[in-house]
């Protein structure tokens, strides 16, 4: 029995209704960003459905406890104003939960109302409710603007505004944001700024958060996370490698206004030469020289390439996700030769069809392919309907699709619900590639084991 | 937020409850004391529970909202319903297929949105100058696209802010969409369940009731085929329970009219009315529908559990003293006894394994009560039990209905005035209700959890992450039951968590079967090795003196 049974191949123009979403809302995103500086709990200032959906899917993608709290608006509170709500709450995390930092995100409850974080929060340090060496800070992420990536986004600005300073000492160390990628990502990012042998300030870091290990004893804040010191030093590195232009760009700027920290955004370091530039990036900025180490992990994406390519050659790929993630894996699959004819983001933004035109036009895109910003995945199906392709990249959610219409899936992106890897096996940099190559080639190959004549069967791929 | 404390042992009920609210502010600290009491093991002696209040700001809480009560619970397991989330996206991309709630359509041509995630995606513009025209724009949408027999619409906190009027909205496009296609009948209803709405789910259950009640139930008059029909309420379907119940209801030759509202349609919402009897699993999230139906059809309603091979069997006999015929009562029987044998070897392996052990179950609105049942056939122990976002009757029974205050936050939500329907109400089923009751079947009734509880447990409302994680300290408990939101951190511990919405990956665990498999489960979780890994040898053993000897 088909499971999207109601989506036709006739394309029909809509302008109301979103069907099958390719983005979520801002809050969650926040959420994510703030777990990534040590000792903090995020705090959703709404009512406290928002919070409770945002922490169950972020706990279903991790498998990880996520905690946050919430302003638990009622009616009263929705009519008046949430002031009241926000400074009993923060008296009470402190209190009870005793983090260091609150990290406080709105929702579109609070921002329909008009909450000002910044007076609430200037309240709060008045009404001594925030203890001596302990921090509130915020963002606003009203989830009718943007998506969840502007989410994230807002409270990277909003870590960055909250800690760090003009005017402060210069360290001579890089500040690195990694954009919404994985832990495991962040953790790998790390690894191979050290090996580059820079010091460097990466925030928000979830490595060790959302990914903490079992050893029978539960830490609400694990040892793990940007730590607040050196988040207080962010103003005074001599430079930003921002990664991903939609999550990290606008802080990145944020920080070269304000702190006159310069900054370089690159896409996120998915794919060989995006990685490549993240790698050439760190050794202009550090001065370094590239160690042999890295040429032979690079040595190995070329070498899998190389030694495969016939089976990523010319397979077209429908992909669905967030535009930081897009840009670099479509300039991947190009550079594997292959064909992503569907493309689709539902985060809105201008930049974002101009950068993929760029990549096509680049690496001489041979057929032509669709595009829609805004758009959904009921869209996306229905263009695979009438263009089929060999390949889904996108969420958890693409399994409808890919199950009707027998097509490989790779899950990328976010949430993934249903598979086990994105927290421990980094999908950027050099090893991140190859783990991309394997799971793409996997898929392919698992099918054609499954579904070659018996006389066609090879032992031997 | 390690305080170190006394083991367990020596503390009584009493002292666990000082430490639970030991560490809170004043105020929190006197609100919570009244949500946290312990049993005494008899009806007449429960205390009074402090419940369905707000949850203090800054509290990590595990409620959700009246959205998620409405839309996620009691109609997002419905098939056919195209569900429309007005509002920006959140909230419709978080409640789109999260659930486990299947759904079996009978054949590729039946309708079935559920995998289907609809929303008007507002953005500011939206809001700024309101939503209206946008509803209305996706209604026309949905309707074009699908034609199906139901539209329904479901508002989200910023709605209800800007005032879009989402009734008008639905009660215009259904006159406009009918009127173009007179064959075609489609209905379109909406639900005011912003999520600030009351103080958890429970809100949106209630919002949900009176809609499917005032829109759908009544709609068709034409009953369905078959002898001894009556309705399940308050059963979801996740992990299969409900195909599990409606196996036993044909092999006992029950006929279901409809579920409300696991592998649900709405057709068959709309004739539910017709049935003899309405049957309640979940009392908190649907008893206003069955005493609504009883008010308007006079329908009977009684609570029915078929969690637990026992009060499975048992409540499969209720139904059977309800029509009284003797057919039925003997076919029941056969099938108790066809399926007891396989729950008893299942007993008998596993049994001795769980026996003894402990449990705590913080969930919903019935099933921190209903899976105490089966714990207990496993022999194991419920220390400690409480509701997610229910209210005192489920707590300590429906007598103390009548002293339950209404806050302003309940006020809030309607009570619809529902008046008998002269030509459709069945006068018979009051005299069959007055016989039965006489003969001491009751009616009407849900005796609530507390007085099932063994004395000097504890009951607990709206559980917090602070205080489950002293309890895991003070108890260590043998198993943790509650929501994705609170199992890792648990399981972190080295306590296996079961998830009790869910069931994680698991399930069915209604009826016989389900029980075997709840069995089942609950003997993997406990007894897995994985929890003896959790230290690593070497810091069970430190010493480095002995250095290793390579001869
Ligand atoms: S869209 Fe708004 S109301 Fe919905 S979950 Fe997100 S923040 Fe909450
Ligand atoms: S509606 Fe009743 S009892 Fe329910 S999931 Fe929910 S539970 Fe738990």
């Amino acid at each position: 029995m088909t499971l999207l049974r109601h989506t036709p191949k006739d394309i029909t123009e809509r302008s109301a209704l979103t069907i099958n979403p390719a983005k979520t809302c801002q809050p969650i995103g926040a959420m994510y960003a703030a777990l990534g500086v040590r000792g903090c709990l995020p705090h959703s200032h709404g009512s406290q459905g928002c919070c409770a959906y945002h922490r169950s899917t972020l706990t279903r993608h991790y498998k990880d406890p996520i905690s946050a709290g919430t302003s638990s608006f009622t009616e009263g509170a929705s009519v008046f104003g949430g002031q009241a709500n926000l400074l009993q709450a923060i008296q009470n995390i402190f209190t009870i939960y005793e983090p260091d930092v609150i990290a406080v995100h709105t929702t579109c409850l609070s921002e329909t109302i008009g909450d000002d974080l910044n007076q609430i929060a200037d309240k709060a340090q008045q009404e001594g409710k925030v203890p001596e060496g302990k921090y509130v800070i915020h963002a606003s992420t009203p989830s009718y603007v943007g998506s969840h990536v502007t989410g994230f986004s807002n409270m990277c600005t909003g870590i960055a505004k909250g800690f760090g300073r003009k005017d402060t000492p210069k360290t001579g160390k890089i500040n690195i944001l990694p954009g919404w990628v994985e832990p495991s990502d962040m953790e790998e990012i790390k690894r191979l700024t050290s090996m580059m042998d820079l010091k460097y300030i990466l925030f928000p870091d979830t490595s060790g958060v959302v990914n903490a290990p079992l050893l029978g004893e539960y830490h609400m804040f694990p040892d793990a996370g940007a730590k607040i010191e050196d988040l207080k030093e962010i103003g005074g590195s001599k430079g930003t490698v921002a990664l991903g232009e939609t999550a990290s760009g606008p802080t990145a700027r944020y920080m070269d206004t304000e702190f006159k920290v310069p900054c370089t955004v690159l896409p996120l370091p998915i794919g060989l030469r995006a990685t490549d530039r993240f790698i050439d990036t760190l050794r202009k900025v550090g001065g370094r020289n590239v160690p042999a180490v890295i040429d032979n992990e690079r040595g190995l994406v070329v070498d899998f390439m190389s030694d495969m390519h016939q089976y990523f050659h010319g397979k077209k790929v429908a992909l669905w996700g967030d535009p930081d993630q897009l840009v670099s894996l479509v300039e991947f699959l190009r550079d594997l030769d292959m064909l992503p004819v569907h493309i689709v983001t539902g985060t809105p933004g201008k930049t974002f069809e101009k950068r993929i035109a760029a990549i096509m036009e680049e690496t001489k895109m041979p057929v032509p392919y669709k595009l829609k910003v805004g758009g959904d995945m009921f869209l996306m199906h229905q263009w695979i309907k009438n263009e089929p392709v060999d390949l889904l990249i996108g969420n958890t959610y693409g399994k409808y699709i890919a199950r009707d219409e027998n097509i490989p899936f790779v899950r990328h992106g976010f949430p993934i619900l249903d598979r086990q890897g994105h927290q421990y096996f980094p999908t950027v940099g050099y090893k991140g590639a190859l783990r991309l190559m394997e799971m793409i080639l996997n898929v392919f190959l698992d099918k054609a084991d499954r579904e070659s004549p018996e006389a066609k069967l090879e032992l031997v791929y | 937020m390690s305080t170190k404390t006394k083991k367990r042992k020596e503390l009584t009920p009493d002292e666990v409850r000082q430490e639970l609210i030991k560490k809170y502010p004043p105020k929190v600290a006197r609100k919570r004391a009244k949500q946290i009491q312990v049993n005494t093991g008899e009806e007449a002696s429960t205390p009074e529970i402090l419940s369905n209040v707000r949850t203090i700001p800054g509290i990590i809480t595990m409620r959700g909202c009246s959205y998620a009560g409405c839309k996620g619970v009691v109609l997002g397991p419905t098939r056919d319903i195209v569900n429309i989330t007005h509002g920006p996206i959140g909230c419709g991309f978080y409640s789109w297929l999260t659930r486990r709630n299947q759904t079996q359509p009978p054949t590729e041509e039946h309708e079935n949105f559920l995998p289907y995630c609809f929303s008007t995606d507002m953005n500011e513009n939206d809001i700024v100058f309101g939503g209206m025209n946008k509803l209305r724009q996706a209604i026309r949408e949905a309707y074009d696209l699908f034609k199906p027999r139901a539209i329904a619409v479901f508002s989200t906190c910023p709605v209800g802010l800007i005032g879009d009027d989402v009734h008008a909205v639905a009660r215009e496009m259904k006159e406009t969409l009918n009127k173009e296609d007179p064959n075609h009948f489609v209905n379109v209803f909406a639900f005011s369940c912003e999520g600030y709405k009351g103080v958890s789910q429970s809100a949106g259950h209630h919002i949900a009731n009176n809609q499917i009640f005032t829109h759908v139930i009544g709609h068709n008059d034409e009953p369905k085929e078959g002898k001894y029909k009556i309705n399940v309420l308050g059963e979801y379907n996740i992990g299969g329970d409900a195909f599990v119940i409606e196996d036993l209801f044909e092999r006992c030759g029950l006929t279901l009219v409809s579920t409300f509202s696991g592998n649900s349609s709405i057709y068959d919402f709309e004739r539910a009315h017709t049935a003899d009897l309405n049957t309640i699993m979940c009392h908190r999230s649907i008893n206003y529908v069955a005493e609504m139906m009883e008010k308007k059809f006079g329908i009977p309603w009684f609570k029915v559990n078929f969690i637990g091979a026992v009060e499975t069997a048992k409540s499969l006999r209720k139904i059977a003293q309800y029509f009284g015929d003797k057919e039925l009562i003997e076919r029941v029987e056969k099938v108790i006894a066809e399926e007891m044998p396989a729950v008893e070897a299942a007993l008998a392996e596993i049994k001795p394994r769980t026996a003894g052990k402990t449990a705590m179950l913080f969930v919903g609105g019935s099933r921190a009560h209903h899976y105490q049942d089966l714990f207990k056939e496993m022999g194991m122990k419920t220390l400690a039990a409480g509701y997610e976002f229910a209210h005192r009757d489920d707590y300590e029974g429906r007598r103390v209905i009548p002293s339950i205050q209404v806050d302003a936050d309940s006020r809030n939500i309607e009570e619809l005035d529902v008046h008998k329907d002269d030509a459709r109400y069945k006068e018979s089923y009051e005299a069959r209700k007055k016989a039965l009751e006489a003969e001491g079947c009751e009616f009407s009734d849900y005796k609530g959890m507390m007085p099932e509880m063994e004395k000097d447990t504890l009951s607990i409302d709206d559980l917090n992450q602070f205080e489950a994680d002293k309890l895991i300290e003070l108890y260590k408990p043998d198993i943790f039951c509650a929501g994705i939101k609170e199992k890792f951190s648990i399981q972190k511990c080295g306590v296996p968590m079961k998830q009790l919405h869910s069931y994680d990956s698991g399930g069915p665990y209604a009826g016989f079967k389900g029980a075997i498999n709840f069995y089942k489960e609950i003997d993997r979780l406990v007894n897995s090795k994985v929890w003896s890994f959790v230290k690593a040898p070497w810091s069970t053993n430190p010493e480095l003196q002995a250095t290793y000897n390579w001869e």
